[in-house]
């Protein structure tokens, strides 16, 4: 049986020859991601905003939206957002944090099950008080924050600062750019959202750290290689791993975002967006940012120079 | 790298035995355990959450401020009782103000005596046994112009606190076991909150209206003489306060402030029925002390109305026919029968310390519950079927070997969530879905390793041991740092959100260990039958 390879061995992609495209990419691409998040901001959910979520299905038929939200406005309860949820007769109410305290919030639920009484089933009611939903926002940019520590910290333990640095830059990117997507789809940012950043950050780091690895290796073997060359060549050999993970890992995502169900789309889309863009990540940012970290070549400017082409050549010689 | 001793094989076989052996329970019913499963082997089944099964969460935000008034009022209550002991020590602009109550003593004379007298309600908190030193609830300041101020001592407060939040958790456990049905679980969360959790709870708006009640009863006579109305316009004698009745249409009294009597005279209440009108009623009983106050009270006050209140509402104003002596009685306020069962279940359970208010509830009804499953099985079959397909058709016979470790791995994940009676969440079971896709990737690593070393020209065995070792560290350093993410997420993470933590760090743990344990033995199994002289990779 021919087994499938999405790359042929030994490729010799120059990726360095591409780092000036793939940082201005990423760097406009942050910018951006910064602008949209300031001008459009976040669609956030109940779960950092306080307010009221009830999930309703109709019993008879699909649901007429434009009449639910007449009947809801009718109870003055500022901003209400009516949207169908996954199917035609399910239906999504979103009600603002409600001015006073926990027991105003509370009181939504039952003015809202008084329109409707029983002619729907209430799949589910979400209720945030005002003072909560600020804690659990502190809580994710906090966990968000020590994740990235932390691993910085282990990172530096284990290889060098330089790497730890670079490794933490890429996982930035893709933090910056998750919160990006956030932005311009205007996908509901909740509890999971944070959930979901912190599993990006775990696979990017992943992704990142087995190149890592393998370049440090390759450092110890051949102490002359010439960086540009060495990161070329570790790229490379590392690169129908990092893409098989990425697949299979975006095979299983895929199945969830498809069949896994309404509640926990929104959760599912970033992380596919997220495993994409920490793939991209390791080869394009943070293997190519140890150029400016690393200390072999930051007081070197003649290695800099040197003709690339040949020390390929001459790491080809001595690996055979 | 490819010599497994025989009791390594035998430690890895027994652990994936007793793993299948574990989550054998999860495929049967719950009479099927209790009448056919021997009881010797462990029984336990994987919890659902909430999202799963449906329930309700509450999250209830004990009102310290509530707690800190009350305790004021009633300190002002004792200095006034102080000051009336004889001799009189004479006194004006008793009050309270933030977290003090102040007075200020006329005679210059009585200084001390007062100060001595404030000093017997600073109410000295134990320490525990070992603390030695006594933490005091309140502070005297004593300023020279006759002004003493008592305030809340910082240390002794947060004590008291605790023990209300401790106090508050007993009251609801005790009010929530009397329900039956369902179990939910109890427990602080930070310093003023706590958390209950209700799985499969059918009834939820019953269940937060017997947590939530205060349920302070109270005995008040009433005073005829000020008709409600004139009260309503502010003329409340002192001493008295107006109290709404429960009912809608039910009338208002003006009653003495002090109680005759609380809740906590109490010792039984049980819901029954009137046997002349048959109308619901409650039946309590008085505790000793309390029987010989209310027997005193209600001699003395034959004829008049006395207001059975609960959290400052009348629930009924009977008269006083004749003396009650023997110790018990009847409340008959209009109540149906699970109102009644409900009134007699938060007396039998004591009034809370504070009042609670719900800070966060989010309730999920059976049928998503129902569905999110179905949607689960279905994504983590077709995830698992297509992760499959592409091992074997990346890697052949070896994608074969890591998709067996993967069963093995999906195997070990649920048989560890049963084992600790982790709850399985929807976001959980995506945490298994993902650690499915990320499972594979030790394999990947391991056989790219491997094929690597074979071009290099090495042997079969050298290329499979030195591509095992070589992964290893690879592995253990790329699994670290999402274990870092994933366990933080779970710190910090509650509810759905917590529960993929779960499935995610087990997950990635049981990773590690098929990769380097389980994977490995199949490979050196091949490897020593089918003496291969090229690697099929």
């Amino acid at each position: 049986m021919r087994l499938l390879r999405l790359f042929p061995d030994d490729t010799k992609i120059p990726f360095m020859k591409w780092r000036k495209y793939s940082f201005m990419f990423s760097g406009i691409l942050s910018v951006l991601c910064f602008l949209a998040y300031f001008t459009l901001g976040f669609n956030t959910g109940i779960d950092f905003q306080g307010g009221t979520l009830i999930e309703i299905q109709t019993k008879s038929g699909p649901a007429d939206l434009q009449h639910i939200r007449e009947q809801l406005n009718g109870l003055g309860l500022g901003e209400v957002q009516v949207q169908e949820f996954g199917a035609p007769d399910d239906v999504l109410i979103r009600i603002v944090r409600q001015e006073g305290g926990d027991d105003a919030q509370m009181a939504v639920v039952d003015k809202v099950k008084g329109v409707f009484g029983e002619t729907v089933d209430y799949r589910r009611t979400e209720v945030v008080g005002p003072r909560v939903s600020g804690e659990l926002a502190q809580n994710g940019i906090l966990g968000i924050i020590s994740a990235l520590a932390m691993i910085m910290v282990y990172v530096w333990f284990r290889f060098e600062w330089q790497y730890s640095l670079g490794a933490v830059i890429a996982t930035l990117h893709d933090v910056v750019l998750t919160i990006g997507l956030f932005a311009v789809a205007q996908l509901e940012f909740n509890l999971s959202s944070i959930a979901s950043i912190l599993t990006i950050v775990g696979y990017s780091l992943n992704d990142t750290v087995v190149v890592y690895d393998r370049i440090r290796e390759m450092r110890r073997k051949y102490k002359r290689m010439n960086l540009l060359v060495m990161l070329d060549l570790s790229i490379n050999q590392t690169l129908t791993r990092t893409t098989n993970t990425a697949l299979t890992t975006l095979i299983a995502l895929l199945a969830l975002f498809v069949f896994g169900g309404e509640v926990i789309r929104s959760f599912t889309a970033s992380m596919l967006f997220g495993v994409i863009v920490g793939t991209y990540s390791s080869i394009f940012i943070a293997a190519p940012i140890l150029i400016f970290l690393d200390p072999q070549l930051a007081g070197d400017k003649s290695a800099k120079r040197a003709d690339e082409a040949e020390d390929a050549e001459d790491a080809a010689a001595e690996k055979a | 790298m490819l010599y497994f001793s025989r009791w390594k094989v035998t430690a890895i076989l027994l652990t994936i035995l007793v793993s299948l052996l574990v989550l054998v329970p999860n495929f049967l019913s719950s009479d099927q355990i209790k009448n056919s499963w021997p009881s010797w082997l462990p029984g336990r089944q994987i919890v659902l959450g909430l999202d799963l099964q449906g329930g309700v969460y509450l999250l209830y935000q004990v009102d310290t401020e509530d707690y800190k008034a009350k305790r004021l009022k009633a300190l002002e209550g004792d200095i006034r009782n102080v000051m009336r002991q004889d001799p009189r020590v004479g006194y004006t602009g008793l009050g309270t103000q933030d977290d003090t109550v102040q007075l200020r003593i006329r005679d210059t004379q009585s200084y001390d005596e007062a100060a001595k007298r404030l000093n017997t309600l600073l109410n000295p908190l134990n320490q525990g046994v070992l603390g030695g030193s006594t933490v005091t609830e309140f502070q005297l300041d004593q300023q020279a112009d006759g002004l003493m101020r008592l305030t809340f001592n910082q240390a002794g407060l947060q004590q008291r606190l605790a023990k209300v939040i401790e106090q508050s958790i007993e009251v609801i456990r005790r009010r929530v076991d009397q329900l039956g049905a369902t179990e939910p679980s109890i427990q602080r969360e930070g310093a003023d909150r706590i958390l209950v959790e209700a799985p499969g709870e059918k009834n939820p708006e019953r269940l937060k209206n017997i947590i939530g009640q205060t349920a302070q009863m109270t005995f008040h006579l009433v005073d005829l003489n000020v008709s409600p109305s004139e009260a309503a316009k502010g003329n409340v004698p002192p001493g008295e306060v107006l109290l709404p009745s429960k009912e809608a249409d039910g009338q208002p009294f003006v009653v003495e402030e002090n109680p005759l009597m609380t809740g906590e005279d109490l010792t039984d209440a049980q819901a029954g029925f009137n046997s002349q009108t048959n109308e619901p009623i409650v039946s309590f009983r008085l505790s000793t002390s309390g029987a010989r106050k209310f027997a005193l009270v209600t001699s003395e006050n034959v004829g008049r109305l006395f207001a059975i209140v609960l959290d400052n509402q009348i629930i009924s104003a009977p008269r006083i026919n004749e003396p009650i002596t023997q110790g018990s009685g009847q409340i008959s306020g209009h109540f149906t029968i699970e109102t009644a069962n409900d009134l007699a279940v938060l007396l039998r359970a004591g009034a809370l310390p504070a009042k609670l208010s719900v800070a966060e509830e989010r309730t999920v009804g059976p049928g998503l519950g129902a569905d999110s499953i179905e949607a689960g099985k279905m994504a983590a079959m077709i995830g698992t079927v297509f992760v499959v397909i592409f091992m074997i058709s990346s890697y052949g016979l070896f994608g074969i070997f890591a998709n067996v470790a993967l069963l093995v791995n999906l195997v070990l994940i649920f048989a560890i969530m049963t084992i600790l009676q982790a709850t399985l969440t929807l976001p959980g079971i995506a945490g298994v879905v993902l650690t499915m896709g990320m499972a594979v990737d030790s394999n990947v690593l391991i056989y790219e390793r491997i094929r690597e070393e074979q071009r290099q020209g090495r042997s079969p065995v050298t290329a499979i041991d030195i591509g095992f070792q070589r992964a290893f560290g690879t592995i253990v350093d790329a699994n670290i740092t999402t274990l870092i993410a994933a366990a933080i997420l779970f710190e910090m993470g509650s509810g759905p959100v917590k529960g993929f933590a779960v499935t995610h760090v087990i997950g990635i743990v049981t990773t590690m260990f098929t990769a380097i344990t389980f994977t490995r033995l199949l490979v050196a199994v091949w490897v020593r039958r089918a003496r291969p002289a090229h690697i099929p990779l």
